[in-house]
């Protein structure tokens, strides 16, 4: 479903900012596969994601989505087949318009935008429905701005934008990151709840070794813009913190020091 | 008295034109756009040199919205192929269209007397000519005041349209939140370009609509024109409700006929004209910093509420 090959990635190439963040990344991800993403601050896995979705230019290598090369396709158009959740709750809704009118657009990605109206009688009988599934009291709040949501609230609107039209694959950046604890769990419940029940393709980035075990089908763990380990099906099913602090250590020669990924 | 209320109504109404289309860059899509400075000349040196040489007065202002919409499309194209910032661009344009203006006028500035425009047609009508009018003085008012309303009630029943389909959506979606609306498939750039093109397409109008009324066209006449424009888009805000996006045009337009009311009043009151421009930014400067005397007040009036404990608290810490 996705093919990384060979993709490298570098910031503010000749000046003393320099910063490799994609070392010669290859990756494969099969239809159906969940595949969570770990690793220290500054490891590369957020710009990964950025290269696959189209915010940043790859230097080197090509992205192929469900057989199309997309790696020259700007952001925009490459949305049409992508879900993106992002860290920031703030960022995925449209603060100034409507539940209903969020949901609208997204429902209107990978579509022509026409002179129609913006939002049909019908498509809010659908909205109202999904709304229910968030179990958040959204389904009676559809014309209320987004703005006025906690960002929890936002956070499982904009997974419900991410997955309303079936993403060929989904993009999750550490979209729990900057939630409480409570709000944390409940949105990635859900997010797992969304994508079992779609067996949508993801890719989910998070800092939470204990979430990255819990979750999907697949582990791997970046270091340094590389990806150092790829953990699948029965072996990741065994898999515990400890084991995957051994086996970072051996692989990099060095210890995991992330507070935020051990602590979490 | 009646005269000078009329005479702000009827200018409010032709400043109403421009002042939906600065809403629709800086609130719309959350840019401080100069280049209307540059395109409401543009719309006046337009449609004043195209009457001036015989064309229909219709025709002409219409070939000043065309000519608003291309000054709108320049910046567009600085700002999102350039990579200009908006503001910038928005200053180039504007720059640039003061030579152009010059071209298209010929000289610094064009009279329109004894010339059709499109009020022409209005004043022939009976109903403008009867005695009540004539005896109040108010008789060239009442058809630029009917054809403005027209015009502003048309402007505001295809833009609610507009920015209710798919395209105005995203439109919105652009100006609200850049980022998510790429990841939801717009293309930001193009919403931009749009958005502008409206917009100085507007203002052109309006120009083309002021030119007219006045029977000249002016080289200087854009000059402060933004000020005046968020001027009355922020006293439209602040004094009319801001809930539905049809109040919200209907008070743009409310906003710029209060603007013309507060001028004309000054002006009575005995305020040299030639002080009007550093009234209206002083004007500005204030609402604009409303919400920040908002912050600083709040202490002070808590503190008054909570009487001596609250300030005392507020010491310890």
């Amino acid at each position: 479903m996705l093919s990384v090959s060979r993709v490298y990635k570098t910031f503010n190439i000749g000046t003393v900012n320099e910063k490799t963040a994609l070392k010669n990344i290859c990756l494969h991800l099969t239809k159906g596969d969940f595949v969570t993403l770990i690793g220290g601050n500054g490891s590369g896995k957020s710009t990964l994601l950025n290269c696959i979705a189209g915010v940043h230019d790859v230097d080197d290598g090509s992205i192929t989505i469900d057989g199309v090369d997309v790696t020259k396709i700007p952001e925009h158009k490459r949305a049409g087949i992508l879900g993106r959740v992002f860290q920031d709750p703030m960022v995925g809704t449209a603060a100034n318009m409507g539940i209903e009118e969020n949901l609208a657009l997204a429902y209107r990605r990978g579509k022509k935008r026409t002179f129609k109206w913006g939002i049909s009688s019908k498509e809010r009988e659908l909205y109202k429905e999904m709304l229910s599934q968030l179990d958040l009291g959204l389904e009676n709040r559809l014309s209320d701005k987004v703005g006025l949501l906690s960002g929890g609230q936002r956070q499982a609107l904009t997974l419900l934008m991410a997955t309303l039209n079936k993403p060929k694959l989904l993009l999750l950046d550490e979209h729990t990151a900057a939630l409480d604890p409570k709000t944390a769990a409940k949105v990635l419940k859900l997010s797992d709840h969304f994508i079992t029940e779609g067996s949508l393709t993801t890719l989910m980035v998070t800092h939470n070794m204990r979430d990255a075990i819990k979750y999907g089908n697949r582990l791997i763990m970046m270091h340094e813009g590389r990806i150092l380990l790829d953990i699948k099906d029965e072996a990741k099913q065994k898999l515990t913190v400890e084991d995957l602090l051994q086996r970072f250590g051996r692989a990099s020669g060095e210890e995991f020091t992330s507070d935020r990924a051990l602590l979490a | 008295m009646l005269q000078i209320l009329l005479g702000a109504l009827m200018l409010g109404l032709l400043w109403a034109v421009m002042t939906i289309g600065i809403y629709i860059t800086y609130r719309i899509l959350g840019i401080a756009d100069l280049t209307v400075e540059g395109s409401i000349a543009m719309g006046a040196a337009i449609a004043a040199s195209c009457i001036y040489s015989g064309v229909n007065p219709y025709l002409a202002t219409l070939l000043a919205l065309l000519g608003g919409m291309a000054a709108g499309l320049c910046t567009g194209l600085l700002h999102t192929r350039l990579k200009i910032p908006a503001l910038l661009s928005g200053i180039l344009t504007m720059i640039a269209l003061y030579s152009i203006n010059l071209r298209i006028l010929g000289k610094a500035n064009v009279s329109l007397l004894r010339m059709d425009t499109v009020y022409t047609n209005f004043m022939k009508m009976s109903f403008t000519n009867n005695a009540v009018f004539t005896k109040l003085g108010v008789t060239h008012l009442i058809p630029v005041i009917i054809l403005g309303m027209i015009i502003v009630f048309g402007i505001i029943t295809i833009l609610y349209w507009f920015f209710g389909t798919e395209i105005g959506c995203s439109i919105r979606a652009t100006g609200d939140n850049p980022q998510m609306s790429r990841a939801q498939g717009i293309n930001t750039n193009n919403m931009i370009i749009i958005g502008l093109v409206i917009s100085n397409g507007l203002v052109a109008v309006s120009g083309a609509l002021i030119a007219q009324q006045q029977s000249f066209a002016d080289i200087q006449m854009g000059t402060g024109s933004i000020v005046i424009g968020l001027a009355s888009v922020i006293i439209g805000e602040v004094l009319f409700s801001k809930r539905s996006f049809f109040i919200r045009l209907v008070s743009l337009v409310l906003g710029a006929i209060t603007y013309r009311v507060i001028i004309a009043l000054v002006l009575k009151m005995g305020m040299p004209a030639n002080d009007l421009k550093l009234f209206t930014a002083i004007t500005v400067a204030v609402a604009l910093s409303l919400p920040e005397f908002g912050s600083y007040l709040r202490p002070i009036t808590k503190s008054i509420k909570g009487g001596a404990s609250g300030a005392i608290r507020k010491q310890s810490l």
